[in-house]
């Protein structure tokens, strides 16, 4: 059975996964708090632009929902702020439910317009979201921005106190740590439903769309309905994010969420390879960490030069080799890095990359991860 | 009613920039069917390039070198990067030219640092004063030079053998190639005339009232697309239109805040693209744009 080796791989991934915070120092724990946040929202918009085809450059407006609604949801009200103080488990339900209800709002446009038409409409909706973080005071603490609580589950806090001493194998589990592990069981359940969810009968409709919307008509999928829910599901997505980055922050501003951080998740997405719910990870994990490492490392690196002193500093840098792996990509990379690794263990799809090329001719199933097996008849026989 | 005018005049002559910046969406988008998302750091490169060279060659010699480089980046980012896309279709283009933007914006704003650099421009700080109205001379020769080029332009589509061909493959390129027009010459042709309003567009962005040239410029750039958006995605006249409306919408907002202030502070920069929203949702095909350009 092919699908062994890769169970295996999974397996033992997912054991380094757990055991890493028992030897990694802070920068490395943070470091990896913002990688998983941003999975999330990688996979949640590999989902609505690699599957179903439509371009967005408003997720950064989602995540800062998501963040904003999981602060005000959890914080105790204030003379200056408001704060609902409910606990951290229904802020964060909270988080998903009014981004992907904005995102229902938003569907009407959404299911209206195609690919990147969508994202046009979306590229407005990242300034008016700012609009509205930077003058509803009361409740977003305007320009400053406010202070995040910290994650609690039933008298268990994931910071350095409540319980004060808590240790695995002689390691103290500070608050680093606890965070990690919430992180980790959140990225782990997000990209499992959006891999099944891919391969269930709504991900393969979101497909069937992204190839040809008439042939998806005329195979009886709503198109205005599957699009409105592909742009749901994706805010749902990126409202979890925010809120995971509200917490591996601890502070939010309207500057956490600009342009460039959409652009950034598009970044990723594509360079992972669209559609592909491993890629959007590997993506993920290379543009959240690259900089940073780049940073942390920049007095041993010889060619680094200090920020704003003209030369390359960690930031310029880590942008100049994005915007290089962008166009590497889309030019010579067909697939990205999941399209490459395909091919390299030679178990490529027999159905094709996952890309989001319409097909007028026929509807083809998505692209598959590497190893994603299934027979291309039963992916379009619905 | 004099400070009302001041504010229309104002909102159309920052308009008329905006319409050049968004005719070039509107002209690549219609050649190469390219969501031009680098148009904006095309427009900060002539911007640049005018200022870091008119203090050795003076400023006319700037302004050429500035245009002229800004039309041989876009035919080369054409040539070399969309015309070998993988796998070409918009979404993809559209994404390429995000990266293409990245690099652009990133290599400039490491290039001009925290500085404002100055354009040198001759009308320097001028106003012009008709009538108890007062205008920044170089928003009144924006508007006389827009006016000139969209002339120009007109001409081009309407009396040329090449824009012929260029509408001719925009309507329908397979035809149009099938009856020998070389869509490789129209695409080319179509980059670099949207160069040339980009470069020409950053030197009215950059002079007076503006302090110089700054990365924010790139970003100012942003505000042409609710205009191209408004006027219909594969319309020039459409672009001059929405230019104008969004400018005067702008201006008006901006000029107005105090009492607007229900809206909130700074309202003046997102109702553009509240505009660009309610027009997607109610006329997705823009004022002047055609339908079929929307259902792809």
């Amino acid at each position: 059975m092919s699908e062994l080796p890769r169970r295996i791989a999974g397996l033992v991934l997912l054991l380094v996964a757990v055991a890493l915070p028992l030897v990694l120092e802070d920068f490395w724990l943070q470091l990896g708090l913002f990688v998983m946040a941003t999975m999330i929202g990688a996979v949640g918009l590999t989902l609505l632009v690699g599957v179903a085809g439509q371009l967005s450059l408003g997720h950064a407006a989602f995540a800062a929902i998501g963040a904003y609604v999981y602060v005000w949801a959890t914080s105790e009200s204030e003379p200056t702020l408001a704060g609902a103080g409910l606990p951290a488990v229904v802020g964060l339900v909270l988080a998903v439910a009014v981004a992907a209800l904005v995102g229902f709002v938003f569907s009407p446009v959404a299911s209206r317009l195609r690919g990147i038409y969508l994202g046009l409409a979306t590229l407005g909706l990242v300034f008016l979201v700012r609009h509205l973080l930077l003058n509803l005071d009361p409740w977003t603490g305007g320009f400053n921005g406010r202070s995040v609580e910290p994650f609690t589950l039933g008298g268990f806090s994931f910071s350095n106190r409540d319980p004060d001493y808590l240790a695995v194998a002689g390691v103290e589990l500070e608050g680093l740590h606890r965070l990690w592990y919430l992180f980790l069981v959140l990225t782990l359940l997000a990209c499992w439903l959006a891999a099944n969810l891919r391969s269930s009968r709504t991900g393969r409709a979101w497909a069937n769309l992204r190839d040809s919307e008439t042939a998806a008509a005329a195979m009886g999928i709503g198109v205005a309905r599957y699009k409105a829910a592909a742009f749901v599901v994706s805010s749902g997505y990126a409202g979890l994010a925010g809120a995971l980055l509200a917490l591996a922050y601890g502070r939010l501003a309207p500057d956490v969420f600009t342009l460039t951080v959409s652009v950034d998740f598009l970044v990723m997405i594509v360079i992972g390879g669209l559609g592909s719910v491993g890629g959007a990870m590997v993506g993920a994990l290379f543009v959240t960490a690259l900089p940073l490492v780049l940073t942390q490392y920049s007095d041993a690196l010889p060619f680094m030069a200090a920020p704003g002193s003209g030369g390359l500093d960690p930031a310029t840098t880590s942008r100049l080799l994005y915007g290089l792996a962008i166009i590497a990509v889309l030019v010579f990379l067909r697939g990205g890095l999941a399209g490459a690794s395909r091919r390299l263990t030679g178990r490529r799809a027999a159905s094709g990359a996952p890309d989001d090329t319409p097909r007028p001719t026929t509807p083809i199933a998505p692209g598959h991860e590497a190893g994603d097996r299934t027979s291309e008849s039963k992916e379009t026989a619905r | 009613m004099s400070y009302f005018l001041t504010q229309v005049l104002n909102g159309l002559s920052f308009g008329l920039v905006l319409s050049l910046i968004a005719a070039g969406f509107a002209i690549v988008f219609t050649s190469t069917g390219v969501l031009n998302f680098a148009h904006g750091s095309v427009v900060l490169l002539g911007a640049y390039l005018v200022a870091v060279t008119h203090p050795t060659i003076g400023f006319w010699a700037a302004v050429l070198v500035g245009v002229v480089g800004a039309a041989v980046v876009g035919v080369l980012v054409n040539a070399l990067l969309v015309r070998n896309l993988a796998d070409p279709n918009p979404g993809t283009a559209a994404i390429l030219m995000l990266g293409v933007d990245i690099l652009l914006l990133t290599e400039l704003t490491r290039r001009i640092g925290n500085r404002v650099l100055p354009l040198g421009a001759p009308w320097g700080a001028d106003v012009v004063r008709f009538g108890g109205i007062a205008l920044p001379a170089g928003r009144v020769l924006a508007a006389g030079v827009a006016v000139v080029v969209f002339a120009g332009l007109w001409f081009l589509f309407a009396r040329t053998r090449l824009g012929i061909g260029m509408r001719a493959a925009a309507a329908d390129g397979p035809t149009a190639s099938l009856m020998g027009i070389r869509l490789s010459r129209t695409g080319a042709t179509g980059w670099a005339l949207a160069g040339v309003l980009a470069a020409l567009a950053g030197v009215f962005l950059t002079s007076f009232p503006s302090p110089g040239v700054a990365p924010p410029v790139a970003l100012s750039a942003f505000l042409a697309i609710p205009a191209w958006v408004l006027g219909g995605f594969d319309s020039v006249p459409g672009a001059v239109l929405g230019g104008l409306v969004i400018g005067l919408v702008t201006a008006l907002t901006v000029g107005y805040e105090s009492e607007l202030h229900v809206l909130g502070g700074g309202f003046g920069e997102v109702v553009p693209y509240l505009v660009m929203i309610v027009v997607l949702l109610v006329r997705p095909q823009g004022l002047l744009g055609s339908k079929e350009a929307v259902r792809v």
